[in-house]
């Protein structure tokens, strides 16, 4: 049962690190190393600023 | 997607949807036929769940599976461009949360609200048939054309499917919806902001907040999401508390005490400033703020309707409905009621979302359903709720909140006899308490919808969370609301400035250049100067302004709306699904009968209050025979004009509307004579190597 709990916890918990972002820049961490090993990644404030820039340039909220 | 996914296949889960599908059928039959003093609420959400559920079961499966034909094994962009940002393969219920937080915004809560001056029945009837029929299909077939095109967008799809005709209609549409939504959603703003010191001090506090969630995301520790939201909603809910004590404090409350016309320039300068300053300053920190506080307060509200269950006490129908002549917005059930819902039951703008932004995300084709469709079905429900917060209030203060004051009178007596002979009684000394009660002077002549659904939602919860508080959930609901209107408008003014860039640079070049800063002041200029004139109009308006831009906001979405609806349908046909186009053909069709009918009734009625033309001739007439009170003939001129060319704007949204769906027809009929036609631009068959059960979250 508790182990139950703490796994429904820690899924909850890793949902909405992913559903809100907060967790996408490990994630690519995650798709540098494979796709592009070898090559310096960005740091987690340039990943950070570039992203916000692109969703920013299109529609991403509506009315 | 195999036969077999079609039917329930064993009796027990045959049973279960045959009561879902009988349950769902008695609250809708319940609600059309009760007659009386009052319907509870919940036979509201019952009957709206029920229809969800079968519709989302049955037909959307079977969309799926027989005219979409989707293909779990073909490898989606997300899957073939995987980039590591805005192409990336994610878990079906991230997707599901990122398509909803996007398409959820402030029109399905704002236009239902509008809609009950007609009485409870029509908009309700409207938000389900709408959704089930029109909106989730629309926003799931364009999903589903977009993810087979490498998540191309809206525009694109028109252009190399239609042609070029197509494209430029769908590129200017977008264009100009954007300008008179953010004009709308403005005017909603400084209806719930003006002479209210509270609101407005908690709204100006909710700036430096962004800010620094902002500075603290990408400078003191960046990405970290989370806990820089959690941190900005504590200090947003300072600022709700700060709002009160301003209000309570003498000497400062005068500060804040603002009239429309400086709310509207606070809107346009802010959206000026947001536009221009970089997305991550204040922009992209908003967002996170104000869809943390959408979700949590649709889930409270809906929590709290089942917990307290209340009463709807708005009639069925109101006189409104056949005379045409309902106090926020002229006009009749036929075709305003459809104009008017606007997003709760079908969005032109979803189409923007769904195509280009989310197929980046979808692991898998087979998610559409679930993504396109049900997210599209929350939102309906949405609308539901905002349906019954609306109802749930006393007609009479539901009425005395929303109408004009060029309707009803300046003064509360007159307002409250006119509305009391509507058939509405309510009294000045219950306007006066209520007021109190919320911590507003006062609360007549409030259009627009916001500040009526604040309190509807506020005695909601103050009605489930005990009665207290009563003026600290009427703070926090407009805060909440102004919040993310204000993300829909810059957001909307910064996509808006882009659009003008690439429309603008076909005629002189230098001004596309998006990474050139004076370009972008200049465009954002321009692009806000356009939306803010037809705020400014909206303002000065003696009819409250709602009664002009809102007809004119419900048209552009839909003539959005039936541009999607044409392109789909044109791809069915290409696709040899000419015997199912109907399933996008019947929501296109009605559309197509509904905004022109309102296109040409908003232009061409002989009652001033309804066509513009008429509106403009009638208040020239009086101003030349000098009838009108000083006040009124100062502003009458700028009327004049701004009613002129509303009309236009009108006339051209029915214009393009039929071009589409002329080009539409005509490509169809030259596909079927065996003429050459723009091939489908389906990319090729990928077969994919993701399990899609272990696209799950996995840190």
């Amino acid at each position: 049962m508790r182990t139950k709990l703490n796994g429904l916890a820690g899924g909850l918990w890793r949902y909405l690190r992913e559903a809100t972002g907060d967790d996408a820049y490990e994630r690519y961490l995650d798709h540098h190393r494979a796709a592009h090993a070898g090559e310096a990644p960005l740091t987690r404030a340039q990943y950070y600023t570039k992203r916000q820039q692109e969703k920013w340039s299109g529609i991403t909220r509506c009315c | 997607m195999p036969q077999a996914a079609l039917m329930p296949r064993t009796t027990p889960s045959k049973l279960i949807w045959l009561a879902i599908a009988v349950g769902g059928a008695s609250a809708i039959g319940g609600i059309a036929l009760h007659r009386g003093e009052s319907i509870n609420a919940i036979w509201f959400v019952a009957a709206a769940i029920c229809t969800y559920l079968v519709a989302y079961r049955f037909y959307a499966a079977w969309i799926c599976a027989r005219v979409l034909v989707l293909d779990e094994t073909r490898a989606t962009p997300a899957e073939r461009f995987n980039n590591g940002r805005d192409f990336v393969p994610t878990n079906r219920w991230v997707t599901f949360g990122h398509h909803f937080a996007a398409i959820a915004g402030p029109g399905p809560l704002i236009g239902p609200t509008l809609a009950m001056q007609f009485g409870y029945l029509p908009g309700t009837l409207w938000i389900l048939a709408g959704a089930v029929l029109g909106g989730c299909v629309q926003d799931m077939v364009i999903m589903f054309c977009s993810t087979r095109r490498d998540g191309r967008s809206l525009g694109q799809m028109a252009r190399d499917e239609l042609g070029p005709l197509g494209g430029w209609a769908a590129m200017i549409g977008t264009m100009l919806i954007m300008l008179i939504l953010i004009a709308v959603l403005g005017l909603v703003i400084v209806n719930a902001m003006k002479h209210s010191p509270w609101a407005t001090s908690t709204v100006l506090g909710t700036i430096p907040v962004a800010m620094l969630i902002g500075i603290y995301m990408r400078g003191i520790r960046p990405g970290r999401v989370l806990e820089g939201s959690l941190i900005g909603i504590a200090l947003l809910l300072v600022c709700v508390i700060g709002g009160g004590w301003v209000d309570h404090n003498e000497a400062i409350r005068g500060m804040f005490d603002w009239s429309g016309e400086s709310v509207a320039w606070f809107v346009m300068i802010y959206g000026f400033a947001a536009a221009t300053l970089p997305v991550w300053l204040l922009l992209a920190p908003r967002d996170y703020l104000s869809t943390f506080l959408k979700l949590g307060v649709v889930f409270l509200l809906a929590a709290s309707i089942l917990i307290l269950a209340p009463e709807m006490k708005m009639p069925a129908f109101t006189q409104f409905a056949g005379n045409g002549m309902g106090p926020i917005f002229k006009g009749s059930l036929f075709p305003f009621v459809f104009i008017t819902v606007a997003c709760g039951a079908i969005s032109g703008f979803h189409a923007l979302v769904s195509s280009g932004t989310t197929p980046k995300l979808l692991a898998n084709e087979r998610d559409i359903r679930m993504i396109g469709y049900g997210s599209m079905a929350l939102e309906s429900l949405v609308g539901i709720m905002a349906v019954i917060a609306a109802c749930v209030l006393d007609p009479g203060v539901y009425f005395a909140i929303n109408s004009p004051a060029g309707v009803v009178g300046k003064e509360a007596t007159a307002a409250v006899q006119a509305i009391t002979q509507w058939g509405f009684p309510v009294t000045v000394d219950q306007m006066e308490a209520l007021a109190r009660e919320v911590g507003e002077k006062t609360l007549f002549a409030r259009t627009g919808g916001a500040p009526s659904l604040a309190v509807g939602m506020a005695t909601i919860f103050s009605g489930t969370f005990g009665n207290a508080l009563l003026s600290m959930w009427y703070h926090f609901a407009i805060m909440f609301e102004v919040l993310f209107i204000l993300t829909t408008l810059d957001a909307g003014t910064r996509v808006g400035r882009f659009m003008l860039q690439d429309i603008l640079k076909h005629f002189w070049k230098p001004i596309g250049d998006v990474s050139s800063y004076p370009m972008t002041v200049a465009a954002s200029f321009v692009f806000v100067a356009a939306w803010g004139y037809f705020l400014w109009q909206g303002v000065k308006d003696p009819l409250g302004g709602v009664n002009i831009l809102w007809p004119l906001f419900g048209i552009s979405n839909q003539l959005l709306a039936g541009i999607a609806l044409s392109v789909a349908t044109g791809i069915l046909v290409k696709m040899g699904k000419a015997k199912y186009a109907w399933v996008t053909g019947l929501p296109l069709t009605w559309l197509a009968i509904i905004c022109t009918s309102a296109s040409v009734e908003k232009v061409f009625s002989p009652n001033p209050a309804i066509g513009f033309l008429s509106g403009a001739a009638s208040l020239a007439e009086k101003l030349a025979a000098g009838t009108l009170p000083p006040e009124r003939a100062a502003v009458a001129p700028q009327l004049i004009v701004g009613q002129q060319i509303d009309a236009a704007l009108a006339l051209f949204f029915a214009v393009v509307l039929w071009i589409v769906i002329i080009d539409m027809l005509r490509m169809s009929l030259r596909m079927r004579a065996g003429k050459p036609v723009p091939p489908l631009s389906e990319a090729g068959y990928v077969r994919t190597t993701l399990d899609p059960d272990l696209v799950a979250v996995s840190h």
